[in-house]
């Protein structure tokens, strides 16, 4: 007699733990040969709503050091390499060839470790010593913008999510992701992989449905810092912009072929840090000088 | 203490004036707009009045631009960025900023007394602060323009095309440099709206432009109200907005353009921290909340409005603050001894008591300077209220005048948090003598600018923009270039 297939239940990732969505709905997305993918949650307004107080408790992330959030990250990329095969599988699932899965989630590795490094460097390139014309010390240094909302491109499911979510939690921010909304599997699994990593519950929290409903809770959150839109539907880009603006949250476009090794840069952690600069008065009294 | 030293005291010590003298200065009856290097009636025939808010003079009529203007001037720019700005050299670029920097030094006193006119601020601050900080700015970004590919390691940096600019009263030809300078020295054109209730300066400084041979076309200034601001931002043929002003009219700009790729910076409100510890150089610490609030007025986006001191030490820093109060004199802004100046309009100056009002409806306790102010024009006394809760709302929403409410607080993590429960986020002040503490508070403040044991200093090199709803986007510095260029 065959052994009866266990089923994963596919579930969201708020906080560090994995409920089902509140509203206890769900879709069922198919690939192009029409099979189902699974039965995925349909999460509503109340799960955008705690994700996004679930990323603002988990802001105390900004407060490690630059090389722990590398290390940290590192241990994200181990936690991926570990678990290839499965995620080759979904993409298999999703649509993909074998040799483009493979090669997409090689890339997402790779991408998670190109962050990593960044962690505790990008402050060192994007800072400066500013030469003011009195006697203070000016200095400004890059600093998180804090709760970020993710909207994930529909296709290049993981490598995608990767690209968009790496670098906004390497500068110290906090997410909340809308998965791709067709092919949802992937980042269900990479919250398996945050949760088996040291990545602290929290910083990034991960949601699947329909970004018709999902986008506007987040937009217009007003808990949220800033937006990164990753997919390509006009109108959902213009909505976004218009609720982003009920408190200035800072909102940037980022949709890229993620599939290319390039496309990973110093210039996508900037999207979401502020740069925060100090005077600090320099003694001058009697006006002495270093010199003779 | 003899009798007669007492009396001395007592009475009431004054200056005699000191006035600035306004004979140089060159004003026109009536200004039209300044449009592809030419001087252009407005299409409406429409022209409006600007007073002086010292006295409620009349200084000039200048033009009412409407959407065919500006219209008009997005065309100028566009064509002076394709045919000549985006094609010369970045160093004959970085020569005209330089000299437009060395006109404006040339007349920094001209600048001075029609800035003070227009704005109602003391000849003091303009002439020490407003005028040189312009051209210094200008003079900084003008050496960057053939230096971009130091600022982006590893890309290529380009222009945006035709920057749209509006700024406003506050410090109105300071805000025109920021603005023009870096956005000409990354290789844009621009059109640019100053505030209708200040619009001298920038169309002096339009004339300096005219006089300094720069193409025409690459800097055009249009005045009027914000219908005009309005056409420039929804004009479809402008890359980028930089917008200084209030937090309303940015979310309402921001709306307007979502869906679009243009590039946005925008400046906003504020209500800033300024936080003294007990162990803080006391004296110090009141002159720098003074200059904190009573700068210009209290018309500055990132004025230290709210105060927190340390419950050990406020009674003696209300004391004093009173104190110093008291010796603050209030009147024309031309003379020299002037502290505080005069409220940019009427308008403003309604808002302002508005703010008073609701201070003293909500139970706060108020002291005002008792001073004589001048029967004509709009001037409003130094005030602070003690006794204020967070919730009060003169303690959550910007007054943009010269009113400080102060609380209290015990311990570092209190006023962390209180200084941070605000949805503004510009700047904020922290007074101790404890060098880490300092680096504590600067690193948890949600803020863009933070000044130890100083407020209220600015510099062209030095980064200024805030987080949350003050806005996004950095002006000044190698971080002010990020918002005019792209990158590839």
């Amino acid at each position: 007699m065959s052994r009866l297939e266990i089923l994963k239940t596919y579930k969201i990732y708020i906080g560090g733990q994995f409920p089902r969505t509140e509203s206890g709905r769900y879709y069922v997305p198919k690939n192009g040969q029409n099979e189902p993918l699974g039965n995925i949650c349909l999460s509503s307004r109340k799960d955008v709503r705690n994700a996004v107080s679930a990323a603002r408790k988990a802001t105390g992330w900004a407060e490690r050091t630059a090389f722990n959030r590398g290390q940290i990250l590192y241990r994200i990329a181990e936690m991926l390499e570990g678990r290839k095969a499965q995620f080759i599988e979904e993409l298999i699932l999703q649509g993909s060839n074998k040799k483009t899965a493979e090669i997409e989630v090689n890339l997402a590795v790779d991408r998670v470790v190109y962050y990593a490094g960044w962690c505790d460097k990008y402050q060192q390139i994007m800072g400066a010593v500013n030469p003011v014309s009195s006697s203070h010390f000016n200095f400004s240094v890059p600093e998180p913008t804090g709760v970020v909302g993710i909207v994930c491109p529909e296709n290049q499911s993981l490598v995608g999510l990767v690209s968009l979510v790496l670098p906004v939690i390497c500068g110290g921010n906090t997410c909340v992701v809308i998965a791709s909304e067709s092919l949802p599997l992937c980042a269900v699994t990479f919250a398996e992989v945050l949760n088996t990593s040291d990545l602290p519950g929290g910083v990034i929290n991960i949601l699947t449905g329909a970004k018709k409903e999902l986008i506007s809770p987040l937009a217009s959150h007003m808990d949220v810092n800033a937006i990164i839109y990753g997919d390509n539907d006009e109108e959902q880009w213009k909505t976004l912009g218009i609720l982003a603006a009920d408190n200035v949250k800072r909102v940037s476009r980022l949709s890229k072929d993620w599939t290319n090794p390039e496309n990973q840069d110093l210039y996508q952690i900037a999207e979401t840090l502020e740069i925060k600069t100090t005077w600090h008065p320099i003694e001058n009294i009697g006006g002495a000088s270093s010199g003779y | 203490m003899t009798k007669k030293n007492k009396e001395t005291i007592a009475m009431k010590w004054s200056y005699s004036p000191a006035l600035e003298s306004k004979d140089h200065i060159n004003l026109r009856e009536k200004y039209d707009l300044f449009i592809n290097g030419k001087w252009m009636k407005p299409s409406s025939g429409k022209y409006f009045k600007t007073f002086n808010p010292a006295d409620e003079s009349f200084l000039a009529e200048v033009a009412h631009a409407d959407a065919k203007d500006v219209d008009k001037a997005v065309q100028a720019a566009r064509d002076a960025y394709n045919n000549v700005w985006s094609k010369i050299s970045p160093s004959e670029r970085a020569k005209y900023i330089y000299r437009i920097a060395r006109l404006m030094q040339e007349r920094a006193r001209e600048f001075a007394v029609i800035e003070t006119l227009d704005a109602g601020k003391t000849i003091r601050e303009s002439r020490d602060v407003d005028v040189p900080l312009a051209c210094n700015h200008f003079f900084y970004y003008a050496g960057w323009a053939d230096k971009l590919d130091y600022a982006f390691p590893n890309r290529k940096v380009s222009s945006l095309g035709v920057a749209g600019q509006i700024i406003p009263w506050n410090f109105p030809l300071l805000m025109a440099a920021w603005k023009i300078a870096p956005a000409l020295a990354a290789g844009n054109t621009v059109v640019l709206k100053p505030a209708e209730t200040t619009p001298l300066t920038a169309l002096k400084l339009a004339e300096i432009i005219e006089e300094s041979g720069l193409p025409a076309g690459v800097v055009n200034i249009v005045t009027g109200f914000g219908d005009t601001g309005a056409a420039i931002v929804n004009h479809p043929d402008t890359d980028k907005i930089a917008f200084t002003g209030s937090t309303n009219v940015g979310k309402m700009i921001q709306k307007s353009l979502a869906g679009t790729n243009k590039k946005i910076t925008l400046e906003l409100g504020g209500k800033s921290a300024n936080i003294i510890f007990e162990d803080a150089p006391i004296d110090q610490a009141v002159e720098g909340i003074i200059n904190g609030i009573f700068f210009n007025q209290g018309h500055v986006c990132c004025a230290g409005s709210r105060l927190f001191v340390q419950e050990s030490i406020a009674d003696v820093v209300i004391r004093k603050l009173k104190d110093r109060m008291r010796s603050l004199f209030v009147g024309n802004p031309l003379d020299k001894n002037t502290d505080i100046g005069a409220i940019n309009s009427k308008e403003q100056l309604a808002t302002i008591l508005k703010y008073i009002n609701i201070g003293k409806e909500e139970g706060a306790e108020i002291f005002q300077l008792a001073c004589d102010i001048p029967d004509k024009g709009y001037y409003c006394p130094p005030t602070l209220f003690t006794n204020v809760a967070q919730s009060s709302v003169i303690a959550q929403e910007e007054i943009f005048g010269p009113v400080l409410t102060i609380q209290t607080f015990r311990t570092v993590d209190e006023v962390i948090q209180k200084a941070n429960n605000s949805p503004f986020g510009l700047a904020a002040g922290v007074w101790t003598d404890k060098g880490s503490r300092i680096f504590n508070l600067t690193t948890k403040l949600k803020a863009g600018v933070i000044w130890a044991n100083t407020y209220n200093k600015f510099d062209p090199s030095s980064p200024f923009g805030g987080y949350k709803e003050s806005g996004f986007g950095r002006e000044g510095g190698l971080h002010g270039l990020s918002a005019y260029v792209k990158l590839s």
